[in-house]
């Protein structure tokens, strides 16, 4: 049971929109990451999707680019409390590219330019639930914001939706990602508040 | 693997200290905190009393000392944390946290490397955590802190970083607004010369932590990219709105 804070009224909340536990709105887009912004240069840009048997297919920019790709909106949560409502995006859809790699495995790892790594179930890389993207907002998808291209899974916790994606790997165990290997919830679901291990 | 739940705990103010016109160190006796390492932080949630709840993240500053943990907070312009843990609480008032929180932008006494902290604004917390960690451990790895603020008006810690400055520790003040006195460095942001410095070249490989507003963050890490520091030896930590809609 919450004890209440003397003298902390918090912000009106007549307007305030349904969101996951803990979290709060903001208006602007902030940037978080465990290290320096990667430079990708788009000429030797590759994406690959490697199946638990070794089997790799990959994508240069131009191949990922002549995919059938969507617009779409969807609300982002960060494990660091914000929530940003209505954010437009433009990219290709995980069941477009899984379409090209046959799988039955259950887990996936994602690893990206710059060293980092994330984990999912693969599960949730399906059903138009999640997508590679390379525009936000009608423009460019920024660097500090993953571009040229991050993966984006926005029924997750952000860290999951990993930015400047390189690769996904299927797997048949679960290998935690760097992240969940740090104290973050396996899963992250913000509907669950799934910030930390254990939660 | 088991692993329990970081609980909600009941912290008690036990002491104040006001750090700057905009920022105030929190001292709270947390009776079963489990310890931390220096840089990480801690979740604080706030209640009202029709039962609204909002969280917020913040850097822990102090090493763990028996009982009391220190937060500094920084007032933020039209924040809802911030201006009451800097302006409202009182000695004696309750608040809940949970953590530690982060096992990455750590630094602890094993780590027998020089250490490069470079800080902008309040990004200076988490760093000054490593700091005094240092110090209470009689660390022998070389450190530099290069802590940029507009002034020293807005500049935190700054008496016990002037005394704490020694022969392991080095201490190298960015005002990018206004330099306190004719003679040092002129006023500007952190530039490459301010990187370029005799022991803490690539070639001596430091460990380098990186805290601040992104636009701090960003700038500093392309900075030393540039000098030739190696991006896996870069750690960063950015707070704060990005000032735009990128």
């Amino acid at each position: 049971m919450a004890i209440v804070s003397r003298g902390f009224a918090g912000r009106a909340r007549t307007v305030a929109p349904e969101l996951p536990p803990g979290q709060y709105l903001v208006d602007d887009f902030p940037v978080l990451s465990a290290g320096p912004t990667p430079r990708v240069d788009l000429d030797s840009w590759e994406f690959a999707i490697t199946s638990e048997t070794g089997v790799q297919h990959s994508w240069s920019w131009r191949e990922l680019r002549a995919l059938p790709s969507e617009r779409f909106t969807v609300d982002l949560h960060c494990v660091t409390k914000w929530s940003k409502l209505d954010t437009a995006w433009g990219g290709v859809s995980l069941d477009t590219l899984l379409g090209a790699v046959g799988t039955s495995a259950d887990y996936a790892l994602v690893r990206c330019y710059g060293g980092y790594t994330t984990n999912l179930p693969v599960a949730d890389l399906r059903d138009g639930k999640a997508w590679i993207v390379f525009e936000y907002d009608g423009a460019d998808l920024h660097p500090e914001h993953g571009g040229p291209a991050r993966l984006l899974v926005p029924h997750l916790y952000l860290w999951k939706s990993a930015k400047w994606v390189r690769g996904i790997e299927f797997r048949a165990d679960d290998k935690p990602g760097f992240w969940e290997s740090l104290g973050y919830h396996n899963y992250g679901d913000p509907w669950r508040e799934q910030r930390y291990w254990g939660d | 693997m088991t692993v329990r739940r970081a609980s909600w705990r009941i912290a008690t103010v036990t002491a104040l200290r006001r750090e700057s016109a905009t920022s105030r160190t929190l001292v709270l006796d947390v009776p079963d905190w489990p310890g931390h390492l220096a840089g990480q932080h801690v979740d604080v949630r706030l209640t009202a009393e029709d039962g609204y709840s909002t969280q917020r993240s913040y850097s822990i500053a102090a090493p763990w000392r028996r009982t009391q943990l220190e937060l500094t907070v920084e007032n933020v312009r039209d924040g809802e944390v911030s201006p009451y843990l800097t302006e409202v609480v009182e000695i004696g008032d309750e608040l809940e946290l949970r953590g530690p929180i982060g096992g990455w932008f750590v630094w602890s006494a094993q780590q027998a490397e020089p250490v490069l902290l470079l800080a902008g604004g309040s990004g200076v917390v988490p760093l000054m955590a490593m700091v005094r960690e240092h110090a209470d451990q009689a660390s022998t790895a070389p450190f530099r802190l290069v802590y940029s603020t507009r002034s020293a008006v807005t500049a935190i810690y700054r008496d016990e970083l002037e005394r704490a400055a020694g022969a392991v520790l080095q201490v190298d003040w960015i005002f990018t607004r206004q330099a306190p006195t004719a003679g040092g460095r002129s006023a500007g942001r952190l530039s490459a010369a301010d990187l370029l410095v005799d022991g803490w070249l690539d070639v001596q490989r430091p460990a380098i932590y990186v805290c601040g507003p992104s636009g701090f963050v960003e700038s500093a890490a392309t900075l030393l990219i540039a000098a030739g520091h190696e991006p896996g030896r870069i750690k960063t930590e950015r707070f704060g709105p990005t000032g735009d809609q990128r």
